[in-house]
């Protein structure tokens, strides 16, 4: 294997540590660069802090009352985890799409230019072109461009997913923040969300909480195993799942626990 | 006794608890239709009270309810509404919010006769409002707001979290959020907690007795600072207060109150079996 300078981080995490306000550490002193353009996995078992450390890059976990957050984050070299950071802003930046397909109550094309209203985008005709282009990177726009305005909710749980995805996509942010986005779908859905996403990874950087082992090993440019808060290894590729160089990494991708 | 026994005669106790507490609300509405029916006419409904009220019209107290009760709404509506949305969207759980939840559960147990007294001390004589719609209205605000806020603050909470989350991750502030996703999913249950507010402040005779209720006035009010008749006061009045009363009349002017207070409790039931077939999650 040759040495390759890494590509530049678009997000670089020091030293971070997420507290629980009933003292529960979630994370405990993690340090990772994140890749521009490319796919990081975080994986490990449940309740290793991968969610926690999700929502410290978007500042979702502000809004659970008493969270402690030590360290630094920085994206694009500008701290964005301290306070008076402008958290609205941040998130039209780094967008989420989260484990339960949650489609607000209204129509599909509501659904996908909400971001863009919020956003005081008024202009009808770049909302529609916006539109479009976020339901056909979404892999969805042939399934639903007769019927844009039917609500929401009448999508099957793996059009509604990547309605969720079409939906932060249509906000054009840089990063994509996904949290176990396929453990609902099936395997059909499932391999087009996947597809979806080695597609967009070369206009956004994507940051993955898989929801197998499997999915991990397929999609992962990048992969950090997460322990009980705590940042085990990196390392690029598929390396993590093929010579993982701790034992604890070993006996996860192995299926010896998790 | 067998386990059927028991299982039927358990079945015929509970059907005939449902029974016996129906039947009043039938007797009662059933007697009072058939009696006051009679009196019911256009003119009835139209014209002043003529002959010390024992003939022609309750039209004063009719427009006198109506316009209690929509000046009830103006003041509570919004005022509960807002503050529904501070407790349910924004209060943190501190000792402050705490003291306010207690008034309010406690400001819903109060007796009307009380706000009634209180909106005398405070807006008819501190103020220095007179007996007048005005106070009458405040009055009322004052016992329905309990009602709104909690169910207002109740329907917010019903909004499922995950639509404030997605909100927020979208690059929604808490307004925006509140504005768009959670207020228009609680509007329909809001606006059941305001008409059922509402329907008791228009059928209260109480806190308009100190406050805003006339025994008779030979022209309808001209300023928010007039007293007014009002349906349930007018009632109370001919019921009481006027021999030789035609039974009628009484009975007319009950089943007008009724039926006023009975449709807007139909437009909160059609209201919330709509909502309940559009609702989305």
């Amino acid at each position: 294997m040759s040495m390759t300078t890494p590509p530049p981080a678009k997000i670089t995490i020091e030293r971070l540590s997420v507290q629980y306000r009933d003292g529960t550490e979630s994370l405990r002193d993690i340090s990772l660069s994140i890749p521009a353009h490319q796919i990081t996995v975080l994986f490990g078992p449940a309740g290793g802090g991968k969610s926690t450390l999700l929502r410290a890059l978007n500042r979702l976990n502000d809004l659970v009352d008493g969270v402690r957050v030590t360290g630094r984050i920085l994206l694009d070299g500008e701290e964005i985890s301290g306070p008076g950071v402008d958290t609205v802003a941040l998130r039209r930046r780094v967008g989420m799409v989260f484990a339960q397909p949650v489609p607000l109550p209204m129509s599909i094309r509501q659904n996908v230019v909400y971001g863009l209203e919020l956003a005081g985008v008024r202009d009808a005709a770049r909302r529609e072109w916006e539109l479009e282009k976020a339901l056909r990177a979404a892999a969805l726009w042939d399934e639903v461009q007769d019927r844009l305005d039917a609500p929401a909710v009448a999508l099957s749980g793996g059009q509604q997913q990547r309605l969720c995805l079409a939906r932060v996509l249509a906000l054009e942010p840089e990063v994509i923040l996904l949290d176990e986005p396929t453990s609902g779908l099936d395997p059909i859905s499932t391999a087009k969300v996947e597809q979806s996403l080695q597609e967009i990874k070369r206009l956004y950087t994507v940051v993955i909480v898989p929801h197998s082992v499997q999915q991990a090993a397929r999609l992962a440019d990048q992969a950090a195993f997460f322990l009980q808060g705590e940042l085990v290894e990196t390392a690029a590729g598929r390396e993590l799942f093929v010579t993982p160089r701790e034992a604890r990494t070993n006996d996860y991708v192995t299926g010896r626990f998790g | 006794m067998s386990r059927h026994t028991t299982q039927r005669l358990a079945f015929a106790l509970l059907t005939l608890a449902a029974i016996v507490t129906t039947a009043p609300i039938v007797l009662i509405v059933g007697y009072i239709a058939a009696t006051g029916l009679p009196a019911v006419s256009w003119e009835f409904l139209t014209t002043m009270p003529r002959d010390g009220m024992r003939a022609g019209g309750i039209w004063p107290a009719i427009v006198g309810t109506g316009l209690l009760t929509a000046g009830t709404g103006l003041v509570a509506v919004p005022l509960g509404i807002a503050a529904a949305i501070y407790l349910a969207e924004y209060a943190k759980d501190t000792t402050l919010t705490r003291a306010i939840r207690i008034a309010i559960i406690n400001l819903a147990g109060i007796p009307s006769v009380v706000y009634g007294l209180f909106g005398l001390g405070l807006f008819v004589l501190f103020l220095n409002f007179g007996t007048s719609i005005l106070a009458g209205c405040l009055t009322l605000a004052i016992m329905t707001l309990p009602v709104i806020i909690s169910t207002a603050e109740e329907a917010l909470r019903a909004v499922p979290q995950s639509f404030r989350v997605v909100s927020i991750s979208l690059g929604g502030t808490k307004w925006q959020t509140i504005r768009r996703v959670v207020l228009p999913q609680a509007l329909p249950g809001i606006l059941t907690g305001v008409i059922l507010g509402l329907e008791r402040a228009a059928g209260e005779t109480a806190p308009i007795l100190f406050t805003a209720a006339a025994f008779f006035l030979p022209q309808l009010p001209g300023s928010a600072m007039d007293a007014t008749m009002a349906l349930p006061y007018h009632l109370f009045v001919i019921s009481t207060q006027i021999p030789g009363m035609p039974i009628q009349i009484q009975y007319g002017t009950a089943l007008v109150l009724l039926v006023f207070v009975l449709s807007m409790n139909l437009i909160a039931t059609v209201i919330r079996a709509r909502a309940r077939a559009q609702r989305q999650w």
